[in-house]
């Protein structure tokens, strides 16, 4: 057994090579949480995560439409168009490379819309279809290194370098990183008096992060910012009541405003039906926005949160887990808009009838 | 109470109590999906497709509360 461990991990060169590797980012990895250390090198340890509900504007003085989210949308767009376009002008009867992997991808989704829409898939294709590339585009975009790291500090340039002598005086307030991260930014305000009291603290960060600045990163993944998911479930649910009017007519309304029935009290029930039918619609909106965003919120801040309490390998675990859960939030919000698309197009008064 | 400790613990008790829930659906999700495979080993492909959805939807009423635990924490 303990041989066995042994020729696993010191067996051949490359196994040698590996362990040797693994061990050093374990150390290093180590080391960087000790403030001592990260003092005596003068390097900042990995700072906590930044978490920023919303997209920021990338320049502190210009337009303040051009936040990150919108910035990295645009490029989300700009990858699929290119793809699309290069897709289309090298079409071939034996196809190969790119063309293979698109025809594969589109024929999957085809049978999925098939699957669910039956003879309706050819109409609501290109709707879903669209939607699940530019989902699944969106959210790994949030996964590729440098997205949501890289960026600026607004309103403050002084202070850019690295952290003056004075850090080293401060004492840790609170344990764990956010004690390193209060030294950092103390030192970076210019060694100020230190820390008696929390919220001398705190009101000393305040100070500290003002004149530091903001960070604001350059990209930001666009299905963890609100306002495109909410964008997309808008979108959808409009279209869902477009597919209601051109199959059923003006009688996809009687939906909502259903008075019908033998006597006053079923009259009643079937009003308050139609309110909540109404209500229903709105609900999905919102349960749509936010289960994309939170599902990519959530995993762009565990990534942060992880590779903040160990730099090295712990977060590799969480990239494999974030690309699955990018691909079924895209996949989940295909299929709803497939599935709400269907049941607006089949007459609710026809199974009412039953009763 | 403290504003900041409210916040914390509201924090702790939207993700706590917002993941039994959850949980409990997509246990109860998995063991019916296996228990469906066990019987019709064949259309093992699909169950596990529509599995993986259902727990998505499961899954994503716990990540409804971990938004509104994070915005506690953070903003």
């Amino acid at each position: 057994m303990g041989k066995k461990l042994v020729d696993a991990l010191w067996g051949t060169t490359t196994r040698k090579i590996w362990t040797i590797f693994v061990g050093v980012l374990l150390v290093l990895g180590l080391l960087l949480k000790i403030p001592f250390v990260t003092d005596l090198l003068g390097i900042s340890p990995v700072p906590p995560p930044h978490v920023a509900l919303s997209g920021e504007p990338i320049f502190s003085d210009g337009p303040s439409w051009l936040t990150n989210s919108v910035l990295t949308t645009i490029i989300v767009d700009i990858i699929l168009l290119l793809l699309a376009i290069v897709t289309r002008f090298s079409l071939k009867e034996v196809p190969s490379g790119l063309q293979n992997v698109m025809e594969a991808v589109i024929e999957a989704l085809y049978g999925l819309a098939e699957s669910v829409a039956g003879k309706n898939a050819s109409k609501f294709f290109p709707w879903v279809a669209t939607i699940f590339l530019f989902v699944i585009v969106s959210n790994w975009s949030g996964l590729i290194p440098g997205v949501g790291s890289i960026g600026f500090y607004h309103e403050t340039e002084k202070h850019e370098e690295a952290v003056p002598a004075e850090g080293e005086e401060a004492p840790a307030t609170e344990g764990e990183g956010h004690g390193y991260r209060l030294d950092n930014q103390l030192a970076m305000a210019g060694g100020s008096i230190i820390l008696a009291a929390p919220e001398e603290a705190q009101t000393a960060v305040m100070a500290a992060e003002s004149e530091h600045g903001k960070f604001v990163p350059l990209f930001r993944a666009p299905s963890a910012d609100l306002n495109v998911t909410f964008a997309l479930a808008i979108a959808t649910m409009v279209m869902v009541q477009i597919w209601g009017v051109r199959f059923l007519g003006g009688s996809y309304f009687r939906k909502f405003f259903n008075l019908s029935g033998p006597n006053g009290f079923m009259k009643g029930i079937n009003g308050f039906v139609g309110i909540l039918e109404l209500i229903s619609e709105f609900a999905r909106i919102i349960a749509f926005g936010f289960r994309l965003f939170g599902n990519i919120f959530a995993g762009e801040i565990v990534l942060a949160t992880m590779a903040f309490l160990f730099a090295f390998l712990l977060p590799i675990p969480f990239y494999a887990l974030e690309v699955f859960v990018g691909f079924v939030q895209a996949l989940v919000f295909m299929m709803l808009a497939l599935v709400f698309f269907q049941m607006s197009t089949i007459s609710h008064g026809s199974h009412d009838e039953h009763h | 109470m403290e504003i900041d400790a409210a916040k914390q613990l509201g924090a702790a008790l939207a993700m706590g109590l917002g993941a039994i829930g959850p949980g409990i659906g997509i246990g109860l999700i998995g063991s019916k999906a296996m228990e469906a495979m066990g019987r019709n080993p064949e259309a093992a492909g699909t169950i596990q497709t529509n599995m993986i959805l259902a727990i998505a939807f499961a899954e994503s009423i716990g990540i409804f509360a971990l938004v509104i635990a994070l915005l506690l924490k953070f903003v």
